[in-house]
């Protein structure tokens, strides 16, 4: 290698760590901002800026939202939502997975379009109201939980999985005289834990983050998940009945509703961003079966 | 799996003796659930033809043809609501594809595999990040006394009204997807990268060619296939742009340029009411869609010797 090129290589190693610094600034700097303002007096917030002196701090924001009922009404009802909602399209994906992964079952192909063309056309959002309207599933918890089981990406990440199975291991188990039913829930799905924690990861966070279902389908407000409990803190800036006594003055009010913004952020987001890492490896196994089958 | 012609003529018989009414029962959850949930509102979307009447319903709702199609075409806000969705996705694809890709590349290069996975694992973490809180944290941050404008009144005299005046609108709602989503779509990138055979740089830096020109005749060559069919299924998804993200965003005052045509299909079916307008106004995007993504996945067919997503 001659000396040009390699001063050349030396500067660009460099620029690449200096931009990838920058990167993860831009990234962290807005998240440790909420975190530590979530923790600060706002009037101190706004004058002074952040500030790591002791005495402008304050939990008041946490203990408002941790005492606020339809904040932790909301988070339990997020924590139901997910938790179903994942269980319930694990069992519809892989099971519909693991029948598409056979070759000898008839009609596959049919089916496997079926499912395929639901990825590009849809009905709409009006036609889809109508029909969970007509189901008598508005106001329930069944308009969030049914309509978005199915998740044809989920339905070929398993049976892309299922395809890895070797087959000479179900034809063993055939000739030892395991029908259907023993084969796939004694021999599959043993094997089948990756898949299984890849596809409930994916629906359990897009379950916990969504709001849009619940906004449209949910009327009644104790049904309603921690999105939506948040949107009108943050968003419509609405503080929760019961948050904070009716006599305080405005300006009061103000100073708490924003001190109030900043904890719910945390505490929403932390679950989800605390866990994420223990589950890093998932995800990615999960993007990567998708995108090279 | 190829099993050899003895193999296969073994198990067909072997599989003949099975009936496949278990494996049809394992399918019937998610058959029954996409034909109620997805096929039944397509047949639903004819409404978009009829005058819908919640006392008739669809089936013997009177036919009225394109009469809704016409009156979004001709009616004042269609240009407005058109041009936005067009623009909004077409400047989200152009602004967002590249990045991940970069940022893969830069990844690539990071030889001290604790850092590289410290570096992914903050990159990743606002992809974790719900809309809502997103869209709040952009309240927040840009709000006339919040910390952004503290900074521009220090330098402008006077803070900017980001979330209120239409014309920051797009670009805010662009750049704060890039902020949650290029860390986390450079993924498939990074996965990609990792089957780049070292004996390649090697022997291409024996050759005499430098880190940039080896990133751009062998690294970037090696993703070139995923960049299309990312791109294609990007650019199918124009028309479809988050709904979500835009509602959330949407002030009073920012209307001009945010309202768009999943925010329109919102208010005028499920606020206003009007299901046979507005189902007419979500076909019309969906029809534009289709058509999108046939049209890209025609070009870069052309253009990647072949290599298409269908």
């Amino acid at each position: 290698m001659n000396m040009a090129s390699s001063r050349m290589d030396r500067f660009i190693i460099i620029l690449n760590y200096i931009l990838l610094t920058f990167s993860v600034l831009i990234i962290i700097v807005p998240l440790i901002y909420i975190v530590i303002a979530s923790f600060m007096d706002p009037i101190a917030l706004l004058n002074k800026g952040i500030s790591f002196n002791v005495s402008s701090w304050s939990l008041e924001g946490y203990r408002k939202i941790l005492g606020n009922e339809a904040m932790t009404r909301g988070f339990i009802n997020s924590v139901f939502y997910s938790v179903s909602f994942s269980i319930l399209t694990v069992i519809v994906s892989v099971f519909a997975g693991y029948a598409l992964s056979v070759n000898e079952l008839k009609g596959r192909n049919l089916f496997m379009t079926m499912f395929i063309v639901t990825m590009f056309f849809g009905g709409g959002l009006i036609p889809t109201y109508l029909l969970v309207k007509n189901l008598g599933m508005l106001d329930t918890v069944w308009a969030i939980l049914l309509p978005g089981i199915v998740n044809v990406w989920d339905i070929i990440l398993a049976r892309t999985f299922f395809k890895g199975i070797p087959n000479e291991l179900k034809e063993a188990a055939n000739v030892d005289g395991a029908n259907d039913w023993t084969i796939f829930f004694r021999i599959v799905l043993p094997l089948s834990k990756p898949i299984i924690f890849v596809i409930a990861l994916y629906a359990f966070v897009g379950q916990w983050n969504s709001y849009f279902d619940a906004m449209i389908y949910l009327d009644n407000a104790k049904l309603y998940p921690l999105q939506l409990v948040l949107r009108s803190i943050l968003i419509q800036n609405q503080t929760m009945p019961g948050m904070i006594g009716d006599q305080l003055a405005m300006a009061e009010l103000k100073r708490l509703s924003e001190m109030i913004k900043y904890s719910s952020i945390v505490i929403s987001s932390l679950p989800l961003l605390v866990m994420y890492p223990f589950f890093q490896k998932y995800f990615e196994k999960g993007v990567m079966v998708g995108s090279l089958k | 799996m190829k099993a050899g012609k003895g193999e296969t003529i073994h198990r067909k018989t072997l599989k003949k003796k099975q009936n496949h009414y278990f494996l049809y029962a394992l399918l019937a959850p998610a058959l029954i659930l996409t034909i109620v949930f997805k096929y039944i509102p397509m047949y639903g979307a004819i409404i978009a033809f009829k005058d819908f009447s919640p006392l008739k319903g669809i089936l013997r709702s009177d036919w009225v043809g394109l009469k809704y199609f016409e009156k979004f075409l001709h009616s004042p806000n269609f240009t407005d609501i058109f041009t936005n969705t067009i623009s909004l996705s077409l400047l989200g694809l152009i602004c967002s594809f590249p990045i991940p890709i970069v940022l893969a590349l830069m990844l690539n290069q990071v030889r001290q595999a604790k850092i590289k996975k410290n570096v992914q694992l903050v990159l990743y973490a606002p992809n974790f990040i719900s809309v809502v809180v997103i869209v709040g944290m952009l309240f927040i941050f840009l709000s006339p006394v919040g910390p952004i404008n503290q900074l521009v009144s220090a330098i402008f005299g006077q803070p900017l009204m980001f979330m209120s005046e239409p014309e920051y609108f797009r670009w805010i709602y662009i750049l704060s997807g890039i902020w949650q989503g290029a860390g986390w779509s450079s993924i498939i990138y990074v996965a990609a990268l990792a089957g780049v055979d070292p004996e390649l740089h090697h022997a291409a830096s024996l050759d005499g060619a430098n880190l940039l020109q080896r990133i751009l005749h062998i690294d970037l060559p090696t993703i070139r296939p995923i960049m299309a069919i990312v791109f294609i299924l990007a650019a199918g998804g124009i028309m479809s742009i988050g709904f979500e993200k835009a509602y959330l965003m949407q002030t009073s005052m920012n209307l001009p340029s945010s309202e768009i045509i999943a925010t329109y299909v919102y208010k005028v079916g499920l606020q206003a009411g009007d299901y046979s307008y507005s189902a007419a106004v979500g076909l019309f995007n969906s029809v534009i869609n289709v058509f999108l993504l046939v049209a890209v996945n025609f070009v870069v067919k052309k253009l990647n010797e072949g290599e298409g997503l269908y």
